[in-house]
């Protein structure tokens, strides 16, 4: 992939009549990133100021260079090379590496697989080079530098990736290809050229193998279908789909385990890629639960699945697994309760979101607002420890709480009680039963300068028998000459 | 299921039908913390130790606050057993509270929608009705600033918060409610009464509607009581 790709297909995949470069700022001055062929067969190469280049080829069209754009559009084929390998890099800006090992019987061989890639990038109209070799370095050299087929040994010094002064140590010792340096002794070469040097040969020789680091981890259950003519119907893919669930559920019940996150792929033929996720709160490997949770996904979906011109391949990732053993159902239903309860619960996490879905979990703080949060259900953690009522006392905390609290207006007041008199969204609550203060004072611990208002609450119930907790923000005078007033909640 | 309160429980001829929809409309905007109070404490009374689910709507978490744990354990409430759900519009809330209501294993279900809520007809209440009735399920509706409307409930309230009995020194004291049966789908007639909730016996109990109210609060303000709104 060049950096130009992005342009080109923005330009509605035809490149400028002119020739053209891409330039960015370089320490205040702007300079050439990349150039286009033309340009570059004028002597316009990078590292050229625009100023310098215009003067040598006025018409020289200057079009700015994104990188972000550049790793997104390489990202995106680095995702559409899934379906031809679990293990696929990126390497700097323009390469991308696949594993095939064990991943061509689809293609027949592995040049079937060369040129199904080489079709597919033809057809997106990127400019690509493709090689096969033993070791990725070696591949990437040949992709670079060669045609693709020609042997490692006869690249030029320029494929091994050191720094260019070494590159002009070697040329100038009269070492011009790959197949030069690899007859010779290493330790000289190390001596005379650093010892990274022997070590980057070697591998590009195949002599020492790296493994490459994928983008994504390969999942521990992975099933899919492949179509020789694509699949332009939803129901069919998703029918597919519901195979592929029973044919995980026959894998991961083999291995006893059970899957907590499954993730659908859905290639376009057209390179775009569906991708579906649930989660499931227990480890599960029934089909139907989890085909029942893909249904509730793309139901929530804001733009259904479009098949377009088809999809190509389908596939089913199991990434995260747990232990799951064979159950017996008790007789008396104990355990299948659990399981609809547990099936109703990710029902409603996937259909909703899973933030939406909560329980209530202990916060470790006396202020009431961090006294108790909320977390998803789905997210693991031990049942929370609520602290013990005391006996005959009215309930002392509300049933409700604003958080932020609500602004009062207390319009009467003796300067260290209860209101008397108070207005909320503009209606006045005349106050007969007032309890308190109970003093809660700020986390001074926590603040930088050891201070923070002192709040005093008050359970309050007005006229009519609403029942509520305010508190005084400050100490009287002490804190603050005017202390503000604010609800916090609302009691049963 | 027996509510603890005498008149209510001889009225409805042993208490609440627990696998039933309820429907509880707050008698003003200011009473909303009072009815879902008393629709958490009824689930509590009715399914103590089973799963109970609150689906909420955004809009109603904004404007009521949020649901505090530690304000429900103190009514006695088993928080571990509560599941809130939120969404943001109607529809979500209905379907979620049908997927709950037709889940056998789960207890009790409150349903808080915003407002008037015109997708929350007939038709949505009978289905309600209907997984309830089949699953066991108790399924409440809390409704603010919504008036009546047809529906397949099987008792139609209006609850208000109603002054407490104080405790020493003036203290407010424990949740009391003024609640009003509207209807009955077995034809059982209306009445008023006001009942207040031991969080110790975790049961309601009926008060005598003259003790305990303040002078001025007989004075205007109030729905005239006795009033009996046939829907």
């Amino acid at each position: 992939m060049l950096p130009s790709e992005n342009v080109i297909r923005a330009a509605g995949y035809a490149p400028p009549e002119t020739p053209f470069a891409l330039v960015e700022k370089r320490r205040g001055a702007v300079c050439i990133a990349a150039a286009d062929a033309r340009a570059l067969a004028l002597g316009i190469g990078p590292g050229l100021t625009l100023a310098d280049a215009r003067a040598r080829l006025p018409e020289l069209a200057a079009i700015d260079h994104d990188p972000v754009a550049d790793h997104a559009l390489l990202e995106w084929l680095a995702d559409g090379c899934d379906r031809y390998s679990p293990m696929v890099a990126t390497d700097g800006a323009q390469g991308i590496i696949l594993d095939i090992t064990g991943c061509v019987h689809p293609f027949g061989d592995e040049a079937g697989l060369v040129g199904d890639a080489q079709r597919r990038f033809n057809r997106q109209g990127i400019t690509s080079a493709l090689a096969l070799a033993d070791t990725p370095d070696a591949a990437l050299a040949l992709a670079a530098n060669g045609d693709g087929r020609s042997a490692v040994a006869a690249l030029p010094v320029t494929a091994l990736r050191v720094d260019p002064e070494t590159h002009l140590a070697l040329r100038r010792a009269g070492l011009k290809t790959i197949g030069d340096l690899a007859g010779r002794p290493r330790g000289p070469l190390a001596a005379r050229f650093g010892t990274a040097m022997p070590v980057l040969l070697s591998r590009l020789l195949g002599e020492e193998d790296v493994r490459i680091t994928p983008r994504r981890t390969p999942p521990e259950v992975q099933v899919e279908a492949r179509f020789a003519e694509p699949v332009t119907h939803a129901e069919i893919a998703l029918a597919t789909l519901d195979r592929l669930m029973r044919d995980a559920a026959t894998i991961l019940s083999d291995r006893g385990r059970g899957g907590r996150r499954f993730e659908a792929a859905l290639f376009r033929s057209d390179g775009h890629i569906a991708r579906l996720g649930v989660n499931s709160g227990q480890p599960t490997r029934d089909a139907a639960i989890i085909a029942r949770l893909f249904r509730e996904r793309i139901d929530a979906l804001s733009d259904p699945l479009n098949p377009g011109f088809g999809y190509d391949l389908i596939r089913l990732t199991v990434p995260v697994t747990e232990p799951l053993i064979a159950q017996q159902l008790e007789l008396e239903g104990g355990g299948v309760t659990d399981a609809e309860l547990a099936a109703l619960i990710d029902r409603l996490s996937t259909r909703l979101g899973r933030g939406r879905v909560r329980r209530f979990a202990v916060g470790d703080s006396h202020i009431p607002e961090q006294t108790a949060f909320e977390l998803p259900v789905a997210e693991p953690g031990s049942p929370s420890i609520w602290p013990q009522r005391e006996t005959d006392e009215p309930p002392l905390r509300p049933l409700h709480l604003f958080d932020p609290p609500q602004r009062i207006d207390v319009t009467a007041e003796v300067p260290d009680g209860p209101p008397r008199r108070f207005r909320w969204r503009r209606t006045l609550h005349e106050v007969t039963h007032a309890e308190g203060p109970e003093r809660i004072a700020a986390e001074w611990w926590k603040r930088r300068n050891g201070k923070g208002l002192t709040r005093d609450y008050y359970r309050i119930e007005d006229m009519r028998g609403r029942r509520f907790w305010v508190f005084r923000h400050g100490l009287y005078g002490v804190e603050k000459p005017m202390p503000d007033w604010y609800l916090h909640g609302l009691f049963a | 299921m027996p509510t603890g309160a005498d008149t209510v429980d001889s009225r409805l001829g042993g208490g609440i039908e627990p696998a039933a929809l309820h429907e509880l409309f707050a008698a003003t905007s200011d009473d909303t913390s009072a009815t879902t109070g008393f629709a958490a404490l009824l689930a509590l009374r009715c399914a103590a130790d089973k799963p109970l689910f609150w689906v909420r709507d955004d809009r109603v978490e904004r404007e009521a606050g949020r649901v505090y744990a530690p304000g429900l354990a103190e009514l006695g409430s088993a928080i571990h057993r509560i599941t809130v759900i939120t969404a943001h519009d109607t529809v979500s809330i209905l379907r979620a509270a049908a997927d709950i209501a037709a889940c056998s294993a789960a207890g009790v279900v409150i349903i808080e929608p915003w407002a008037k809520a015109p997708e929350l007809n007939l038709t949505a209440s009978r289905r309600l009705a209907l997984a309830a009735a089949r699953s066991g399920v108790m399924a409440l509706i809390v409704r603010v600033g919504a008036e009546p409307a047809p529906s397949a409930a099987q008792t139609r309230w209006r609850v208000g918060s109603a002054p407490s009995r104080a405790f020493a020194a003036g203290a407010p004291g424990l949740p009391a409610f003024d609640i009003s049966l509207l209807r009955h789908r077995g034809g059982i007639a209306g009445f008023d009464t006001r009942v207040e909730w031991d969080c110790d016996q975790r049961t309601f109990r009926e008060t005598s509607v003259s003790g305990g109210i303040p002078a001025v609060a007989a004075v205007g303000e109030r729905d005239p009581r006795g009033r009996v709104r046939a829907a």
